[in-house]
């Protein structure tokens, strides 16, 4: 079987192609990117490039830096050494083309559901408010919106947050493990979802996973991250909507799985994404 | 209830049992008082404390005075709260404000302002500054520890979630930070509310020249016992209200937390 890359899949499922009626996901290129904390190389000279409209899956061993990958992506972290450049351009601090969503929801609890969504949004109050209802219609949680976010479940909270990153159409989508909190059921109905809105929107998309398959169900491409480079860039030749109990599914599951596997754990305990030293987030210091 | 062993009483009961004890020590008291074992000196009869009150208020003196404790507790509270929230905010929000400021304050709340009236008598005599002086001190530290806590609380998370959408500056501070940080504020606000009362009792028994306490001292001089139980009666009044009011603004501001939302 050949390669299947998004767009003809867009062109199989009749979504709009790129460039067409939306804008079209951002193209990225990692050239030499290195990053250390203290004594800690994380990431040692990472060239990679990928195309508009990719979905890219991240894995590897907890700790081999696939956050801070994307937290350099995020511009929430400073590269070392190197480089990344988005359609060409350097990255700046924060740039509207990108948004992430965390493997918690982060939802602010003293904002309803909608208020939450519309996070930033520029424009007038009755327009904020008429896109954050879309993009919750989208999430299926358009009956949710004026309650608190405490009122919701785990899942619910995590879609109105891909609702809130959605609502920005962003051409990059940066995916923290953002389903690993989640249920095994919870998380095939968000794979369907998360897959049927990238179709129709044609943003990149960078999801970081423990699940391989999760990876496998949803991306184009597969990166392993090992001792602070690409260990393995594979692509997914499987067609869209994917079988999960297909005979070729579970292989390429198979395969990924053992490949990571092959590399022992990394011997000093992960420490969590999500640990911010205080100060990076004192405002306006 | 499960701990209880006796078996349910009717509602109605339920209701009426925890007032059966005042209601008794109060008839006992007007009846002893009717009867003369309890010297009107001492403690006026609850009927005398009532006409008292009523003649206060009619002749318009209660009004006067309510207004002129309420006036210094208001402005006081003001200028106090208003200080340490300032102070709360930029040494919470900024390291160096904290290095600057921090230790000073921290020796400075080590001083029981109280403690202070001897000289704030000296340096502002008996007029209203010297009030609204301690007034403003004793509602300050409540008000900034919590303000200070209250920020530093905030969860790091949310607010890099909102760096991350493009918030900085004043509205990451409106929209993130200052709402993380209310729940510890209005735990300051409460308590700055007593301090408040409690420093104005003090202030206006010692010097004043209206308020409750100036009416409370006044009528000591006069022997009129039932005068001074309406005051201190009205203090108590006065500072339920508060706490009532304090309440009633979490209730409203921090309604998203599950903790406050009213049932
Ligand atoms: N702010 C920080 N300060 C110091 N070291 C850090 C910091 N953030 C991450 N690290 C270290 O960098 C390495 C990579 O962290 P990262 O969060 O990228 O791992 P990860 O691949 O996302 O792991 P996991 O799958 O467990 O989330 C880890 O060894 C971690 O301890
Ligand atoms: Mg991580």
């Amino acid at each position: 079987m050949g390669v299947i890359d998004s767009n003809e899949i867009r062109a199989l499922t009749g979504a709009p192609a790129p460039g067409e009626a939306r804008r079209s996901g951002v193209r990225i290129r990692f050239d030499g990117l290195s990053k250390a904390y203290a004594a800690r190389q994380v990431l040692n000279d990472v060239n990679l490039d990928i195309e508009p409209g990719e979905f890219v899956a991240i894995v590897g061993r907890s700790g081999c830096g696939k956050s801070t990958l994307l937290r350099l992506l995020a511009g929430l972290e400073q590269p070392g050494a190197g480089g990344i450049a988005l359609d060409g351009e350097p990255l700046q601090q924060t740039r509207d083309e990108l948004r992430l969503m965390f493997q918690d929801a982060r939802l602010l609890p003293w904002r309803t559901v909608v208020d939450n969504v519309a996070l930033g949004l520029p424009g007038s109050r009755a327009d904020v408010r008429r896109a954050a209802l879309a993009a919750l219609a989208d999430v299926g949680l358009a009956d949710r919106a004026d309650e608190w976010p405490s009122r919701l479940s785990g899942g619910q909270r995590q879609r109105v947050a891909l609702a809130r990153a959605l609502v920005h159409k962003p051409r990059l989508l940066l995916l923290d493990e953002p389903l690993g909190a989640l249920d095994a059921l919870t998380r095939i109905e968000m794979h369907q979802l998360i897959e049927r809105l990238w179709l129709a929107q044609g943003f990149t998309a960078l999801l970081v996973t423990h699940d391989v398959a999760e990876a496998v169900a949803l991306a184009d491409r597969v990166l392993l991250i090992e001792d602070g480079g690409i260990a393995l860039d594979l692509r997914v030749p499987l067609a869209r909507p994917r079988e999960r109990g297909s005979a070729a599914f579970a292989a390429l599951e198979d395969d990924v799985l053992r490949r990571v596997l092959q590399h022992p754990p990394l011997e000093d305990e992960p420490q969590p994404s999500s640990a911010v030293s205080f100060g990076q987030w004192r405002w306006a210091a | 209830m499960a701990s209880t062993i006796s078996s349910p009483s009717p509602r109605w009961l339920d209701q009426i049992t925890p007032w059966l004890v005042p209601v008794a020590i109060l008839a006992s008291w007007q009846a002893a008082a009717q009867l003369g074992w309890l010297s009107t000196r001492i403690l006026p009869a609850p009927s005398a404390v009532l006409s008292a009150a009523w003649s206060l208020a009619a002749s318009g003196e209660l009004l006067t005075h309510l207004k002129a404790s309420f006036a210094r507790a208001a402005i006081g509270f003001a200028i106090g709260g208003g200080i340490g929230f300032f102070f709360g905010l930029i040494n919470g929000g900024y390291r160096l404000a904290e290095n600057l400021f921090d230790t000073t304050l921290q020796m400075v709340r080590n001083v029981p302002h109280l403690a202070l009236i001897p000289l704030v008598i000296l340096w502002f005599g008996i007029g209203e500054e010297g009030k609204l002086f301690l007034v403003a001190l004793g509602v300050f530290f409540p008000i900034y520890l919590n303000t200070f806590h209250g920020i530093r609380a905030v969860d790091a998370s949310l607010v890099e979630m909102g760096r991350s959408y493009g918030l900085s500056g004043w509205s990451l501070f409106r929209q993130v930070i200052l709402p993380g940080a209310l729940p510890g504020i209005l735990v300051g606000v409460r308590y700055a509310l007593g301090f408040m009362w409690l420093t104005l009792i003090v202030a206006e028994t010692i010097s004043a020249t209206s308020g409750i306490g100036y009416m409370a001292m006044n009528a000591r001089e006069f022997l009129q016992t039932d005068i001074v139980v309406v005051a201190i009666l009205l203090y108590a009044v006065l500072g339920k209200l508060a706490d009532v009011a304090a309440r009633l603004l979490e209730r409203r501001l921090l309604r998203w937390n599950p903790a406050y939302a009213p049932v």
